[in-house]
């Protein structure tokens, strides 16, 4: 028989979660650190809309873009969050999670051969996403030293001619970095200079820890160059709802409006009325999910420093990003070790990119309870692999 | 930070104070005297245990009683309270809006026995007019505690 697949898609690496997610699967008693979505339920009156619209029997596609009562919301939000305003007819896009959009914003910018930034570690889908959008993918390797921001000289050496598009993504998942508004304005000069674009993914845009979250599009002459991703996932617990949106110039979101409008059709009914209620009424909740977060970043923080583990503060996001440098093995040999001899689980960096070699990715979307049982087992395992290191 | 540790220890009093401390990004002796300050102002009134008795061999019976009374001239209803709530058996004592005036709860060992204190003791008090008696049958919820169920983490072990 013929070969049936297309060589791009079977040339794309597994994520390098899999291989853990086997291992752990045989192993009923593991706990896990290696989560990345809230440990909340979706707030009650959220999913209680949700489920009211299916008693009535609003249980047809929406229009392609959404309900336009969904987009109004967004654009009422978005105002109310970063004081810019997007046209509900025409630039804003609902989707099935952040994720669609990134991959649907990718196809429809990128022409073969052109280049995509993009600076890792990073969530694991841009890349794959920029290939099969026949995109070239060119990786930054972010700096512990930086706090892993993007730097405007690392930007600029990165920028050829054939550049396209930047993918920014803070609050940043694996690391926990964000950016800054001194930050961004800083690559936001050199992105104008070089006339490229952003699709930028700020999923994790309400669990900042340091002041509001600042959208690069925000800043002068941005607006105009850059697709705005933000989704329900994180900020209201809403995973499983699968429902995101990418806000942007409409040249571009028109054509991003179609290609969803043939590979999706429309993002869920159910989730789209679900989310209307969140956006209306679900301020608190989020101020107060963010409030928890903190307060375990804190405490994780603190008992990584007083088992003497190098890490930098993270500000974003629900994970921590510390460094495994001093035990001389690699992010994959220290996960597979820890999770043999103490049955935790962790997310080696390398998951998210080269550069997340010799750093672990720990998620405290977990009760205070599983944190300080993982935490405790943590300590044993760094006190033995030192006490190893010591004899060697 | 008073409402963040009182909202903290609200559901969880046993938390130890270094940890809360360090959770709200505070001293540790800064917390401890906040919280001796609560306790002395009344704002902290006690530290109870949310105890689910029907999984227990302990017969308990509970009952909610609302209670018309007639107010008195000069003391509005806080002296008919008072008569009330002395009952060791008396839970809690709420004045209320609407059809009626207080709500008492109640816990006793039988239904005989809680029946036996609304009619001996209750309904024989001058002001009270009537009273109507509701046994609670179970418990879903109480404190913010959902009682009939327990959460399991079913989120995948492993997410990007």
């Amino acid at each position: 028989m013929r070969n049936p697949l297309n060589d791009k898609i079977v040339n794309v690496k597994p994520s390098g979660i899999r291989k853990f997610f086997d291992i752990v699967s045989e192993m009923p008693d593991a706990i896990s650190l290696g989560v990345g979505e809230p440990d909340f339920d979706t707030p009650w009156h959220v999913r209680d809309e949700g489920i009211f619209s299916l008693e009535k029997g609003k249980t047809f596609y929406t229009s392609n873009a959404g309900l336009m009562g969904l987009r109004q919301e967004i654009s009422a939000y978005i105002n109310r969050r970063q004081g810019i305003t997007y046209d509900p007819a025409k630039e804003i896009l609902v989707t099935v999670g952040g994720s669609e959009a990134i991959d649907v914003a990718l196809r429809c910018m990128l022409n073969p051969g052109e280049e995509v930034i993009i600076p890792q570690p990073c969530y694991v889908s841009y890349e794959p996403c920029a290939v099969m959008a026949d995109g070239v993918p060119v990786i930054i390797d972010l700096k512990h030293e930086n706090d892993f921001r993007l730097t405007p000289e690392e930007l600029e050496a990165a920028i050829t001619d054939k550049t396209k598009v930047l993918v920014l993504a803070f609050p940043n998942n694996p690391t926990g970095a964000i950016m800054e508004r001194k930050d961004l304005e800083a690559i936001a000069e050199v992105i104008i200079k070089h006339d490229i674009y952003v699709i930028s993914d700020e999923i994790y845009s309400e669990l900042s820890y340091h002041g509001d979250h600042v959208s690069i599009a925000t800043l002068p002459g941005m607006k105009e160059r850059t697709i705005m991703i933000n989704g329900f996932s994180k900020s209201y617990a809403m995973t499983g709802w699968r429902l995101g949106y990418a806000c942007g110039p409409e040249v571009i979101l028109k054509q991003m409006i179609k290609l969803h409008q043939f590979a999706i059709m429309c993002a869920p009914t159910t989730s789209q009325y679900a989310a209307i209620e969140a956006l209306r009424n679900g301020d608190e909740d989020v101020a107060a999910m963010r409030e928890s977060y903190n307060e375990r970043r804190r405490y994780l923080l603190h008992v990584f420093r007083e088992m003497g583990l190098e890490c930098f503060e993270p500000f974003g996001a629900f994970y921590v990003f510390p460094c495994i440098k001093e035990f001389g093995m690699t992010s994959d040999e220290f996960a597979i070790r820890f999770l043999e001899e103490e049955k935790v689980a962790v997310v080696p960096g390398t998951a998210f990119g080269d550069s997340g070699e010799g750093f672990l990715r720990i998620s405290y979307a977990y009760s205070l309870d599983n944190l300080k049982e993982a935490l405790g087992r943590m300590k044993r395992f760094i006190t033995r692999l030192r006490e190893e290191k010591d004899k060697n | 930070m008073r409402e963040r540790i009182l909202t903290i220890i609200e559901k969880d009093s046993r938390i130890d104070l270094k940890e809360l401390a360090v959770m709200l990004g505070k001293e540790e002796i800064d917390v401890v005297n906040e919280i001796a300050a609560m306790e002395k102002e009344g704002i902290i009134c006690g530290y109870h245990t949310l105890i689910d008795w029907e999984k227990t061999s302990i017969e308990k019976v509970s009952a909610l009683i609302e209670v018309r009374v007639t107010p008195q001239r000069g003391q509005g209803f806080d002296n008919i309270a008072e008569r009330i709530y002395n009952y060791p058996e008396v839970n809690s004592v709420y004045l209320i809006s609407g059809a009626y005036d207080l709500l008492v709860t109640l816990e006793g060992k039988s239904l005989k026995e809680v029946s036996n204190f609304v009619s001996d003791k209750l309904s024989t008090l001058d002001t009270v007019l009537s009273t109507a008696t509701h046994f609670i049958l179970k418990k879903y919820k109480d404190h913010g505690t959902v009682l009939t169920q327990k959460n399991l983490d079913e989120r995948l072990k492993f997410t990007p």
